[in-house]
């Protein structure tokens, strides 16, 4: 196997919380707390997760849109974490993102043809006469945008539209690395498929990585090759995605899959679901061990005294569990996994 | 459906509400008609600009734009409320019918504390002293499991989760005991996890007190989950109503079969090819002519862009109804052809050179 495109080793990232006159730094919000994972060339691997659990963190961290506290980020082999001035921007040509909100990241000022031949600007690329026109049109046609639209405002776009708009941005530069945090999750639902397709069609042609990252558990199931699943600023759960929706190991993982609304009301009736008490405890005060004990139906002692390894578990998958989940407690929770199961 | 001699708890009748703008008049909703037995839940499911907010809006006598127009019949047991007075409608807001939002930090007052807010909303109602309103209040929050319940009606609403202030908004709405509750997108802002909290918690109180429930949601899973019937909405018309069963596994209009293959299944083989629908939805001022879905539709044919089709039973069927102009053995092959994994162009040819119907 090739060597893998990204490269993710024991990535720290904490917010201090600071207080009083002089600002002292009291505690810290621990929003990534030492995760390690690669991401192979021309897959897509999926980050999921409650809000608050450190998917978005670490993706900006991969991305170096903020720095780490510790840890390494290698992008083909080299160091990201602390690269800096022209090696940096040089590095970020090949990875690109695309965000949640399409009403918020596009600027409502420029055209859209200035929108999406900015990173040309940036990288001092296309300028000969009428280039980045052409590339930029060329860019629309690809993503399904009419061409002729290239003096609009975003304004005159719907937000299925501006999605497009935020793809083809990051497509300009033709970069190996795409990062789409939450891609669809502000579109209606007919509009979400179109941009999934669009960004599945483009992934197959140009062989692009993505890392995916949304909440919508059957979207990533729909996208990706594997899933990490993240509580607390820790990575809980890591397979491939078949293995994974057929057979969570983790607790957290399988109370995830359960809560999920089934669109099916059969399976939905026989569905004994799985309801998780409480909220997510706050990662400024993270529990001691397992962060998942507090929450978790079969904790046991262990739980709270000895922190699980992420490791192999039956089936394939690696999780970080003391007790992971046996086929049949899935199979009772998770009615739909029973249709996955080979 | 209600059988001969028998209220439904809420009736709603050929309910139109228009709004006059400078570019034109905005049918909002235009003509929907269902109703809700006590203990049911009724799904309206649409994409935003559906009109399924609005209709709700109206139904509870919220809708006091001065540009509205609004025409039809809304009965709350028997009782009309378009057009009733405001004491009237007051009177019954927040006690027989109560809604709860997708935004809970819109609904609470950030002022004041969660506890004190509760007590207003029995106090309003109910001729009880305020220690009395107190514990119902405490014990409303201790319902929907906020834990620590009575510290928490001593805090504010900034305080709380955002899952926890949807759980205290719907404990304020609950707290009267209605008879009806509207839920409009209730846990579209929230983590799938608070999501079944919130799902598991509004059924369980339906359960013990047969409170009839209308679910307003973009979101088929939770229509799946929660409803008894189905109503699916679009450009401000019911396009098709029948039991939640039906509506997932033979769904008779183009547009629900749209929506249906749009969302990637858990459970569907990896690498399943998800057909969206073309186009988006369109404007309320501007409607298509003809059948309004005709545009996005794929096996539209050229009387459909004339003819508007009324909301007519399946074969007979009265608890099936769909607005679609396709007659309804094609419909079934369509659905069929589709589930098999037909693209709906290559099904489109043999609809488009079946003979079009005379008359």
């Amino acid at each position: 196997m090739s060597e893998p495109l990204v490269q993710v080793r024991d990535l720290v990232k904490h917010f201090p919380i600071r207080q009083g006159l002089l600002q002292r730094q009291v505690g810290a919000v621990r929003a990534v707390d030492g995760v390690s994972f690669d991401v192979n060339q021309g897959e897509t691997l999926g980050l999921v997760g409650e809000s608050g659990c450190g998917k978005s963190t670490t993706a900006r961290l991969i991305l170096r849109l903020m720095d780490p506290t510790s840890g390494s980020v290698k992008f083909e082999g080299r160091e990201i974490a602390t690269a800096k001035g022209a090696e940096l921007k040089e590095q970020r040509r090949n990875m690109q993102m695309i965000f949640q909100d399409p009403f918020s990241s596009l600027n409502p000022r420029k055209t859209v043809g200035s929108i999406i031949g900015e990173p040309y600007a940036i990288h001092n690329l296309k300028t000969g006469d009428g280039e980045r026109k052409r590339a930029v049109q060329e860019l629309m046609d690809t993503v399904g945008l009419n061409p002729e639209h290239y003096n609009r405002y975003p304004h005159e776009f719907s937000g299925g539209q501006r999605q497009r708009i935020g793809v083809a941005r990051a497509l300009a530069l033709q970069p190996k690395l795409i990062v789409a945090d939450e891609p669809v999750s502000a579109l209606d639902v007919s509009i979400q498929a179109q941009v999934l397709n669009l960004l599945r069609d483009l992934q197959r042609e140009r062989g692009i990585t993505l890392i995916f990252i949304a909440h919508d558990l059957s979207v990533v199931r729909h996208m990706c090759d594997r899933v990490a699943v993240m509580y607390l600023g820790h990575i809980v759960e890591l397979a491939e995605s078949d293995d994974l929706y057929a057979h969570p190991r983790m607790p957290y993982t399988g109370a995830l899959m359960s809560a999920v609304p089934v669109a099916d009301p059969r399976l939905a009736a026989a569905k004994k679901r799985q309801v998780l008490a409480g909220d997510v405890p706050s990662p400024a005060n993270p529990p001691q061990a397992c962060p998942f004990h507090t929450r978790c139906w079969k904790a046991q002692e262990i739980c709270r005294t000895e922190t699980p390894a992420l490791e192999p578990k039956e089936g394939g998958n690696i999780a970080a569990c003391h007790f992971p989940l046996t086929d049949e407690e899935v199979l009772e929770r998770i009615p739909s996994a029973r249709n996955l199961t080979r | 459906m209600s059988a001969a001699g028998h209220t439904p708890l809420l009736e709603v009748e050929d309910l139109r509400v228009y709004f006059e703008t400078d570019d034109g008049l905005v049918k909002a909703v235009d003509g929907i008609s269902y109703t809700v037995d006590r203990g049911q839940t009724l799904g309206i499911v649409g994409e935003s600009g559906s009109g399924k907010s609005v209709s709700s809006l109206t139904v509870m006598g919220l809708t006091r734009a001065r540009n509205a127009r609004i025409s039809g019949t809304v009965r709350f047991d028997g009782n009309e409320l378009l057009g009733a007075s405001d004491e009237d409608i007051r009177k019954i807001r927040g006690d027989d019918i109560a809604m709860i939002f997708q935004d809970p930090l819109s609904s609470l007052h950030p002022f004041y504390k969660v506890g004190g807010q509760i007590v207003e909303a029995v106090q309003a109602h109910r001729d009880v002293s305020k220690a009395q309103a107190y514990d119902r209040a405490v014990e409303m929050l201790g319902l929907v499991g906020i834990p620590e319940p009575r510290r928490a009606a001593e805090s504010y609403p900034h305080e709380f989760s955002g899952g926890m202030r949807q759980r205290a908004m719907i404990a304020m709405a609950l707290a009267n005991d209605p008879r009806l509750l509207i839920a409009d997108e209730p846990t579209t802002a929230l983590d799938v996890t608070v999501q079944a909290q919130i799902l598991e918690l509004i059924e369980r109180l339906q359960d013990e007190f047969d409170t009839a429930v209308v679910v307003i949601t973009h979101d088929l899973g939770v229509v799946a989950e929660m409803a008894d019937e189905i109503a699916v909405m679009y450009a401000g018309r019911i396009v098709e109503h029948a039991d939640a069963d039906t509506v997932f596994a033979a769904p008779e209009h183009p547009y629900t079969w749209g929506l249906l293959s749009s969302i990637p299944r858990l459970d569907a083989p990896r690498g399943e090819e998800l057909v969206p629908i073309g186009g988006r939805p369109p404007s309320l001022i501007n409607l298509p002519s003809g059948c309004h879905f005709h545009p996005r539709c794929p096996y539209v044919r050229e009387a459909h862009r004339r003819v508007d089709p009324a909301l007519e039973p399946v074969d007979g069927q009265a608890d099936h109804q769909v607005a679609c102009l396709l007659d309804s053995g094609t419909r079934k092959r369509l659905w069929g052809e589709l589930q098999a994994g037909v693209a709906p162009e290559a099904a489109r040819k043999d609809v488009i050179e079946e003979p079009e119907p005379t008359g």
